[in-house]
């Protein structure tokens, strides 16, 4: 094929620029002052305010609710990585007593959608009295998190060579060992995607944190932001100033960590 | 069964059994829970708490908000996905060949499919805000999106479209970049003009990763509950309502977990249908490969 000309690739980048403007408009409305939110156009405003950002960390459940949000993603992570792991390297590499059955309900639970399971587990964390915390919103996670961390990581592992868990043995390392300083080295790029992805679906999700959550004790940030209050007429740019704290991690990802993104995503389906 | 074999397999129990577990109680047993829940009348504010039978699969049956709602989300289901797929494939023509840029051009691209759902629910609020929404500045007009009954559905269309592309786009321009130019010197060798290469090559080779990716986004499209529940609310006049919205009601705000569950075992039943299409196409390739 001919190479393109340069003017195909700027053309391309600006359409994409375009496709971005939803997101982009709502960071231009956060630093707008409020007087001119409802004066458009012009499209843009004569000059720009901290206000928004000053109402949302001061006087909104936001700040609290990023915290939240950290805490119920990281942790998530590390529970889903901590059982997930150990459970993908059996799958890869040992005979586990029924293994089909097991992969396929690993995967089948993937799909599970979670209107389905919400009334069970809002039942569940009601009788062990965890409403309301930070475990009942990680639990919940925990049911999505837990089948694409093993599903993934199995496939990572099962292209590791058998002959390096066979030297590892004869070195007289046990199986532990072997998973700790054979496959987990090995597919430490792979586990980096999957526990990337694992903490933005936490850090999203939002059925369950809506459903497990009462207070700002637990409440995450998309909770937080589905719930701003308004008190006379809708607050448009302390909820643009939200939603943009609320990007921060996604903004991050997809900038600055694009590579782990990229590969986490196409390893679920592009295996061939 | 030799020693060797039976330690291997309680060690293989070990490193299973922890996460096998979890599951259970996380997802396997809700998943089974909840089909019990539908047959009972189960109203936790009132300690209600019997067995109903049937009862709320016959209410269902003649129920016309649940017929709106599994109306409303096949068309959702069915216009956002192929708007998607159109949409992704064309994009992902158009970005094989970049020379210039290519990692902004997936950031740019990545990021409406990283969002939150509510940001992106909160993103499209605000665009269609009937007076000083871009969308109304732009068109110079002066529409309500949001609370016209024919334009509410196509709105929340749109917004799911938005946030959902990318992930088709990507996943078609990944594939596209593993096809060898040879394949398409061959093919130019016997004559094959653009559209006919775009026929006889690209279209197939893409293929498998379009089903996939299709089947995968209606599972998802079939589940998906935030970006509805807080851009419209199922409004106006529940004619953006889809089942799991329906199911969320009933379940946490008319508070009846019986009949809540039952709209939820009709989602599973939905989802796990292409689900089981999805595994069968996966595992035909992986019989292939």
């Amino acid at each position: 094929m001919s190479r393109r000309p340069l003017v195909a690739d700027v053309a391309l980048l600006a359409f994409l620029v375009l496709y971005a403007v939803p997101f982009l408009w709502q960071l231009l409305t956060s630093f707008k002052p409020e007087s001119e939110l409802l004066r458009v156009p012009p499209l843009l405003p004569r000059a720009l305010t901290l206000a928004h950002y000053e109402v949302v960390f001061a006087q909104s459940s936001v700040p609290r609710a990023l915290v939240n949000s950290l805490g119920v993603g990281v942790l998530t992570t590390a529970l889903a990585c901590a059982l997930g792991v150990p459970a993908a390297y059996a799958m890869a590499t040992l005979r586990v007593p029924g293994a089909r059955a097991l992969m396929l309900g690993i995967v089948a639970s993937t799909a599970f959608p979670q209107i389905a399971t919400v009334s069970p587990l809002y039942l569940v964390m009601r009788a062990l009295g965890l409403r309301d915390t930070w475990a009942a919103v990680v639990l919940a996670d925990a049911s999505f998190a837990l089948p694409f961390v093993i599903w993934l990581m199995t496939r990572f592992m099962r292209e590791i060579p058998r002959a390096l868990s066979e030297a590892a043995a004869l070195d007289g390392a046990g199986r532990l060992r072997t998973l700790l300083a054979v496959h987990l080295p090995l597919t430490a790029p792979g586990l980096a995607s999957v526990a990337l992805l694992t903490f933005l679906f936490a850090w999203n999700e939002f059925l369950f944190a809506f459903t497990f959550t009462a207070t700002e004790a637990s409440r995450t940030v998309p909770v937080a932001l589905a719930l701003f209050p308004g008190v006379f007429e809708v607050p448009w740019g302390d909820i643009a100033a939200a939603s943009i704290l609320a990007s921060i991690p996604p903004v991050l990802i997809v900038v600055g960590l694009q590579r782990w993104l990229v590969r986490g995503l196409l390893a679920g389906a592009l295996t061939e | 069964m030799t020693r060797r074999e039976r330690e291997e397999r309680r060690a293989a129990v070990a490193f299973v059994a922890p996460a096998v577990v979890t599951l259970a109680a996380l997802t396997v047993g809700p998943a089974l829970w909840v089909f019990w829940l539908s047959l009972r009348e189960r109203l936790p504010v009132f300690g209600v708490d019997r067995f109903a039978g049937v009862a709320h699969y016959a209410f269902l049956a003649t129920d016309p908000r649940f017929w709106s709602a599994v109306r409303v989300t096949l068309v959702f289901t069915l216009t956002s996905v192929a708007l998607e797929l159109a949409l992704g494939l064309a994009l992902a023509l158009a970005m094989r060949g970049q020379r210039v840029g290519r990692r902004a051009a997936l950031a740019l691209l990545l990021l409406a499919w990283a969002l939150p759902g509510v940001v992106t629910a909160k993103l499209f609020e605000w665009l269609y805000h009937p007076a000083a929404g871009l969308v109304n500045v732009v068109l110079r007009s002066q529409v309500n999106w949001l609370g016209d009954p024919s334009l509410a559905l196509p709105a929340l269309v749109l917004a799911d479209v938005w946030r959902t592309m990318p992930f088709v786009a990507l996943f078609c321009y990944a594939r596209l970049l593993t096809i060898p130019a040879a394949v398409y010197e061959a093919a130019a060798v016997d004559g094959a003009g653009r559209t006919a290469a775009f026929r006889y090559v690209t279209l197939p080779l893409l293929a498998p990763v379009l089903i996939v990716t299709l089947l995968f986004r209606t599972l998802d499209a079939l589940r998906a509950f935030d970006l509805m529940f807080v851009l419209t609310g199922g409004g106006p006049a529940g004619l953006t309502e889809t089942l799991t919205v329906y199911a969320y009601r009933s379940l946490f705000q008319t508070l009846r977990f019986g009949f809540g569950s039952a709209i939820g075992v009709v989602v599973f039943v939905l989802v796990m249908i292409v689900a089981a299409a999805y595994l069968a196409v996966l595992r035909r390739r992986e019989a292939a490969a």
